[in-house]
């Protein structure tokens, strides 16, 4: 005999990722970390994700430090969250952390990401059109999802 | 800010800031209609209270911990527990007291008062939560007042309450409350007129104690009672009293005491009084302009109006919710001793009896119809006990609860779950079951020949003195140690188990600080005088509680057992043609060939699916055992992994069954996905001092036999590790 399973909903890969993408449209802005000799260094950029929550995209100057830092090693964490700074955020806040390796796209996939970027960000057009400026990619290989302070579930991208 | 609003002024005040039932107080008042002095206190300080101590924001951690949708009520009575914790260690900030002190006590002076909730807020009506929160009488000193508007302001967060919240969906992190206090008044008789009965539309109801005090909320001590039709304003009916018992002037758990000889043969009310308190009922109604249940009471003479509430609001028949279960968990003291002499004398003995009958059957020798007859009938059976259980086992728990709650606010200690400590060892069936294996494992440590021949499965006749002692356990214990498949042979698991005791490195004993009698001393210590017979019969309660969370799963796991070992007589019998079926099934085909079993779903292809694998790294339940453990985890999910069950794991399981406590001794840690700190896996975890999370809703889905886990009892998340 089995021990009696009573009737348990749990959220799988499917909810966990609905809420994800509710998450990414709800928030413009995500804290990104790339490191410089072991020291680490973070910033805020406007983000964007593809639909199958494969790649995350954002923009920077290629004369900024990040994209020194991803030059010289791509590996890179990104943070998602929608905390208000107030207390109900121990209950109700979500965070999302992705890690993957950074990339600027440079090939034919280009139009087609810039247009999901811009689809989100029409105001950062010509910031992103500069040609000093590059659009990037990360390439998601995981992601750690935070909820009620404490909770944390992890979706590893399957090949 | 306003902290406090008299009597004369509270017609005129907002009501979402008194509440309704201040509010109502206020408009009856300026009507003529005599009213206690009183006032309010308003959801201002309540405000105040705690956003400057910081539980607002620990009160939002503690309900935070789970979707609040998701809670249990076991989960609710905890966190209830803990946030009452935190309102009776958190004192009123000296600006607050400094503020409602000098109005209140120069208004009662040293009089005694009634400190009772107003609750407010769209949602949080009186008619919605009549009875939910509280009120306590005959409270004297401005210290205990302050004191006890602490306690109703954490009756907001009340077990009943909170549950009452998930049923309706409210947003439960947005509760506020405002206070009457009010001078008490210690009526010759006391009552409710109910103005319009929800039954009987027609008729009005009077109640009334023979009391020095009103107790109608608890509904305890027997009412008289009298049905009014409210077209002729004439009396239909009159029912007396009969047991004999008054309400108590004191705020005792128990204020039920004798009447005085005869009294309860004579109405307490005269006809003249009866028709006042009708009077009474349909000034108000015109006052309101709809009718309302009226709480009042005589002193001498004089007819008092203590409080108006939303009709039937006080007798909870209107709602069609269930919020007169959630007023039953408060439970008061008579009521569980009466379920424990239910429970003891007719229940247990009953099971045990019926138990007793089962294993008579010889399986074996039955037909397939028959043995599909007997599978329905142990189902049938099991699942009438398992009914009992829900109605009168479970609820003598609140025995437990009820001493917890008196233990914490009278001692008020630090750690809310210090009263545990009182019912530790209360000889517990499983704990006294584990110790005779400790025993034997003890034989097999000195003798190597004998840990041989158990690590051989070999007979260990040669051993006599222990194999006594085996047989006298499996005698005794057989049937307890396993309930299902193990049965047939009971004898190589515990004899499995007693060689990984006898192999375990032994754990140094911790000496208890304080003796158990020590313990008992203090807790007194705390109950004056008159009240300490009280305190150790309530003591004596609990632990009779206590003891039964563990005996009477194991009573009900009997059942199951007798109904398993049916199934896997019936699944042998099918294993040829149907190597897998489910337990429904089994008896369907046993009586007709043709049938076929349903097939299980198959998995449903999911994109998400395919492209992601879930994992858990950190999840959050409840801390019911305190201590931090790390080992790989053994899901718990046949019997089969209870034999599989090595030293030093952490068992993972839907809730501790009775049947599973064989291996507590040997493992480092539980992880529930049910459970409850009072509920069986919890109890038994603390009793072996083992780090306990209980509460883990993605427990049996996400965590998997074998990975390294760490259990931490402490903060009650359980972490798991990359492997």
């Amino acid at each position: 005999m089995d021990f009696n399973l009573r009737e348990v909903t749990v959220a799988g890969p499917r909810q966990l990722t609905l809420q994800m993408k509710d998450l990414f449209t709800s928030q413009g802005l995500a804290v990104v970390s790339t490191q410089e000799h072991g020291q680490p260094y973070c910033n805020l950029v406007a983000f964007a994700s593809t639909d199958d929550l494969k790649h995350l995209i954002f923009a920077t100057n290629r004369a900024t430090r990040k994209f020194a830092n991803i030059d010289e090693d791509p590996r890179l964490s990104m943070l998602i969250d929608n905390r208000s700074n107030r207390v109900s955020d121990f209950h109700e806040a979500v965070a999302v952390n992705a890690v993957g390796l950074a990339e600027e796209i440079l090939g034919p996939e280009k139009d087609a990401l810039l247009k999901v970027y811009l689809a989100k960000h029409p105001h950062l057009e010509g910031f992103v059109m500069s040609p000093t400026c590059a659009l990037m990619r990360v390439r998601v290989d995981r992601y750690f999802v935070v909820s009620r302070f404490q909770h944390v579930l992890v979706l590893d991208m399957k090949e | 800010m306003n902290l406090i609003i008299p009597l004369p002024l509270l017609a005129d005040a907002d009501p979402y800031q008194v509440g309704e039932k201040a509010f109502e107080l206020g408009v009856i008042f300026r009507h003529g209609i005599r009213v206690p002095r009183s006032l309010c206190i308003t959801k201002d300080a309540y405000e105040m209270y705690v956003r400057s101590t910081g539980l607002m924001e620990r009160i939002s951690l503690e309900l935070g911990r789970k979707d609040f949708r998701d809670m249990r009520w076991e989960e609710l009575w905890d966190a209830s527990l803990r946030i009452r914790g935190m309102f009776l260690n958190t004192a009123m900030p000296s600006a607050l007291v400094k503020n409602i002190r000098d109005p209140i006590e120069g208004l009662f002076g040293n009089r005694p008062v009634d400190v009772r909730s107003s609750a407010l807020g769209e949602d949080y009506t009186s008619a919605s939560f009549a009875g939910l929160h509280e009120s306590y009488l005959n409270i004297k000193g401005i210290y205990s007042i302050l004191d006890h508007i602490r306690l109703v302001w954490a009756s907001l967060w009340s077990d009943a309450a909170l549950l009452h919240c998930k049923e309706l969906e409210l947003d439960v992190h947005h509760g506020t409350m405002a206070v009457i206090v009010q001078g008490h008044i210690a009526g010759r008789e006391s009552g409710l007129i109910f103005a319009k009965d929800p039954a009987y539309g027609g008729q009005a109801v009077i109640e009334a104690f023979y009391s020095l005090d009103e107790r109608f909320a608890d509904g305890m001590g027997e009412q008289e009672r009298w049905v009014i039709d409210r077209a002729t304003g004439t009396v239909i009916s009159h029912e007396g009293a009969v047991q004999g018992k008054a309400c108590a002037p004191s705020v005792s758990e128990d204020p039920l005491g004798d009447l005085r000889p005869g009294l309860n043969k004579v109405p307490s009310l005269s006809g003249e009084e009866v028709r006042e308190i009708y009077r009474l009922a349909l000034k108000v109604e015109a006052i309101f302009g709809s009718p309302k249940d009226v709480e009042w009471t005589f002193d001498g003479t004089d007819l008092y109006t203590l409080q108006s509430l939303p009709i039937s609001a006080s007798s909870g028949k209107a709602f069609g919710d269930s919020r007169d279960s959630h007023l039953g968990m408060g439970r008061g003291f008579e009521n569980i001793k009466q379920l424990k002499v239910r429970i003891e004398d007719e229940l247990i003995p009953e099971m045990m009896k019926e138990a007793a009958s089962l294993s008579h059957t010889d399986l074996t020798a039955l037909s397939d119809d028959e043995l599909a007859g007997e599978i329905l009938e142990r189902t049938a059976t099991y699942q009438a006990w398992e009914r009992a259980y829900g109605k009168y086992f479970l609820p003598f728990a609140h025995g437990m609860r009820l001493f917890g709650r008196v233990y914490n606010d009278t001692l008020r200690p630090h750690d809310p779950y210090e009263f545990m400590d009182l019912l530790r060892s209360a000889d517990m069936l499983c704990i006294e079951r584990n110790a005779r294996l400790e025993h034997l494992a003890e034989q097999v440590r000195q003798s190597p020949a004998l840990a041989n021949a158990l690590r051989d499965g070999r007979e260990t006749s040669g051993f006599p003195l222990f194999d006594n002692e085996l047989t006298c356990f499996m005698n005794t214990f057989g049937d307890l140690s396993c309930s299902g498949a193990l049965c047939g042979r009971e004898g190589d698991v515990v004899r499995g188990v007693i060689l990984k005791l006898a192999l375990k490195p032994m754990a140094v004993e911790q000496p208890r600080t304080l003796s158990m009698e020590d313990l008992e001393e203090y807790y007194l210590s705390f109950f004056p005088e008159e009240r300490k017979c009280f305190a150790r019969d309530l003591l004596h309660l609990a632990r009779a509680s206590c003891r039964l969370r563990d005996g009477d799963s194991i009573y009900l796991g009997r059942f199951k057992g007798h109904l398993a070992t049916a199934l896997d007589e019936g699944r042998r019998r099918l294993s040829g043609r149907l190597p897998k079926i489910r337990d429904a099934d089994i008896p369907k085909v046993l009586k007709g060939a043709a049938f076929m079993p349903s097939q299980e779903p198959e998995f449903t292809d999911d994109i998400w699916e395919n492209r992601f694998t879930l994992r858990a790294r950190q999840l959050v339940g409840q801390p019911a055992g305190s201590g931090i453990a790390n080992g790989p985890a053994r899901v718990i999910l046949h019997e089969k992994d209870l034999i599989d069950f090595n030293t030093g794991e952490i068992i993972v399981c839907d809730a501790l069954e009775a049947s599973m406590t064989f291996i507590i001794p040997l493992a480092s840690g539980i992880v529930e996905r049910s459970g409850a700190l009072l509920i069986h896996g919890a109890v038994i975890a603390r009793e072996y001092g083992l780090p306990c999370v209980t509460g883990v809703p993605e427990a049996m889905s996400l965590i998997k036999s074998g990975e390294q886990v760490t259990v931490d009892g402490y903060l009650g998340i359980v972490i798991i590790h990359d492997q």
